[in-house]
């Protein structure tokens, strides 16, 4: 089963750059990184520039409108994301409680969609 | 058939559905690993068993017989709606289960896996309770929709998007591995104190009494998992509450606080076995929320009176575990009642934001500002508690104190 492990927070509430919580913070995504591919457990994963460089797009009457921004503007954003495969929630959650980011913003996991459930 | 052998098997289903359809359901859900397919699947064997037991009389094993059907009637459901895309091994595998004739003293109990899968943190609190409520006790939907004073629509949908979650996010139907185990045994413990709250808030009103149904689950959980402090800790702190359940109100309704009780209601038995699982408990040396909690509630039943500074000392103990603004108001208390009424009011004012809306909170304060003498603030508090009171008895006994205080 694969879940996204989303990662949300507050820019200004995480470690500022050149301090020891910022090493502390790299190490341990390379360390969780490290971690899910020994596993074999790790299907992608990318980080996200920031919500300034974000632009929101919808249809509305067959017209494109194009907007600056986020889809919704809260104090925490979408930061970036995994995509793991593992038996059951439980195994999901075990990842999630690694993302150093949840000590400052929070993780959200939520189950991919399986087109193909029978799995043949 | 007569009318005479139709209730006597409707009478005989009752019973074993009473008795099992939590055992039932767990090892249903342990085979089909999908909640709704159990429950739907269980629901058509209890109906055709109407039919075949009064045709044929009763089976050896009524539970064998209702687990057979089940198991065929889910495989049917899959075959015709291929309602998940079941591969056929895993029918194959069902089919199998079904065939088997396995005398019901043998059929696994997977009734502590499926605690677990219900009170799994993934899922809302509330739903939670419900879900353990259905399940593993029994209870129908529009029982646990009037036990928690919910429209039963919202009840039945608010169950449904759980066993949903459970399903499409995979809960697992497991027991929690050492590493998880203290925290997932906690969130259970959790489910089953608010179960016996709920029960001892709305009181006997309800047709299933609540506080019955905890003390069900908590003793259900010793024999499923036999040793553990922590569950016995629960047991006791359930049976030491519920041992004063029948001299709590007084005979003009109103709540009666324990000095003023008449001890001989209360239930010596639930007493002594409350007692004797804390000495159990606490010989294991795994100390916990539980043990702590039923230790306090033994102190407030001590003869001739309650042991306030071991109270508070425990109060101090617990917030290690609990560091909440509630156990410092209870070790406020304890501390007041031991003799310490300035150091207990410092501590309640620094409260005063956290627990704005506590109706505990308002009537410790109101009793404490008027032994202290402050009588205007002591009413002020009243009042407030009165306005916030959870039952008529509780609003009872507050504006008795109140006008009967010399403030």
């Amino acid at each position: 089963m694969q879940y996204m492990l989303l990662i949300y927070g507050a820019p200004e509430a995480e470690p500022a750059y050149g301090t020891p919580e910022i090493a502390t913070m790299m190490a341990g995504y390379g360390a969780l990184s490290e971690r899910m591919k020994a596993d074999g457990t790790l299907r992608g994963g990318e980080g996200l520039q920031g919500v300034e460089t974000a632009t929101s797009l919808r249809i509305r009457n067959g017209k494109v409108e194009t907007m600056d921004g986020p889809f919704a503007t809260t104090k925490e954003h979408l930061g970036g994301y995994y995509i793991v495969d593992v038996p059951d929630l439980d195994a999901a959650l075990k990842y999630a409680a690694m993302v150093p980011s949840a000590l400052y913003g929070t993780v959200e996991v939520r189950p991919l969609m399986d087109y193909n459930p029978a799995g043949n | 058939m007569t009318a005479s052998d139709a209730i006597a098997v409707t009478r005989a289903l009752d019973a074993v559905l009473r008795q099992d359809r939590g055992r039932l359901l767990a090892a249903l859900i342990a085979r089909l690993r999908d909640f709704q397919l159990a429950e739907d699947a269980l629901q058509e064997a209890a109906v055709s068993a109407l039919s075949h037991w009064a045709r044929v009389g009763l089976p050896s094993s009524p539970q064998g017989w209702l687990l057979r059907v089940a198991l065929r009637k889910a495989i049917d459901r899959i075959r015709a709606g291929q309602r998940d895309g079941r591969k056929a091994a895993d029918l194959a595998r069902l089919a199998v289960d079904e065939a088997d004739e396995t005398p019901p003293e043998d059929i696994p109990d997977e009734r502590l896996r499926l605690i677990f899968t219900c009170c799994h943190p993934a899922l809302d609190p509330k739903s939670r309770v419900a879900l353990t409520l259905r399940t593993i006790a029994g209870l129908t939907t529009p029982e646990i929709a009037r036990a928690f004073l919910d429209a039963e629509p919202t009840m039945g949908q608010r169950l449904s998007r759980a066993k949903a979650k459970i399903a499409a996010a995979r809960i697992p139907f497991a027991v929690p591995g050492p590493e998880d185990w203290p925290d997932r045994l906690q969130s259970v413990l959790a489910v089953l104190y608010l179960i016996y709250n709920a029960g001892y808030t709305t009181g006997p009103l309800a047709d299933r009494d609540l506080c019955a149904e905890a003390l069900f689950l908590a003793r259900l959980l010793t024999q499923l998992r036999p040793a553990e402090a922590e569950i016995e800790g629960c047991l006791a702190l359930l049976l030491l509450t519920q041992s004063r359940a029948g001299a709590r109100i007084g005979p003009d309704g109103a709540t009666l606080p324990l000095l003023e009780q008449d001890r001989d209601l209360w239930d010596k038995a639930a007493i002594a076995e409350g007692l004797a699982l804390i000495d159990t408990a606490m010989a294991r040396r795994a100390p916990g929320p539980y043990q702590i909690k039923a230790a306090i509630a033994a102190c407030h039943i001590a003869v001739p009176c309650p042991d306030w500074p071991q109270i508070a000392a425990l109060y101090t103990r617990l917030l290690d575990f609990e560091p909440t603004p509630v156990i410092r108001l209870n070790r406020a208390v304890a501390l007041a009642e031991a003799g310490h009424l300035a150091q207990a009011l410092t501590v309640l004012s620094d409260l005063a934001e956290a627990l704005e809306d506590y109706q505990p909170f308002h009537a410790a304060q109101a009793d404490l500002l008027a032994r202290a003498g402050q009588g205007q603030a002591a009413r002020a508090a009243y009042d407030r508690a009165i306005a916030l009171a959870a039952s008529p008895s509780d609003a009872a006994f507050l504006i008795k104190r109140r006008d009967n205080r010399p403030i």
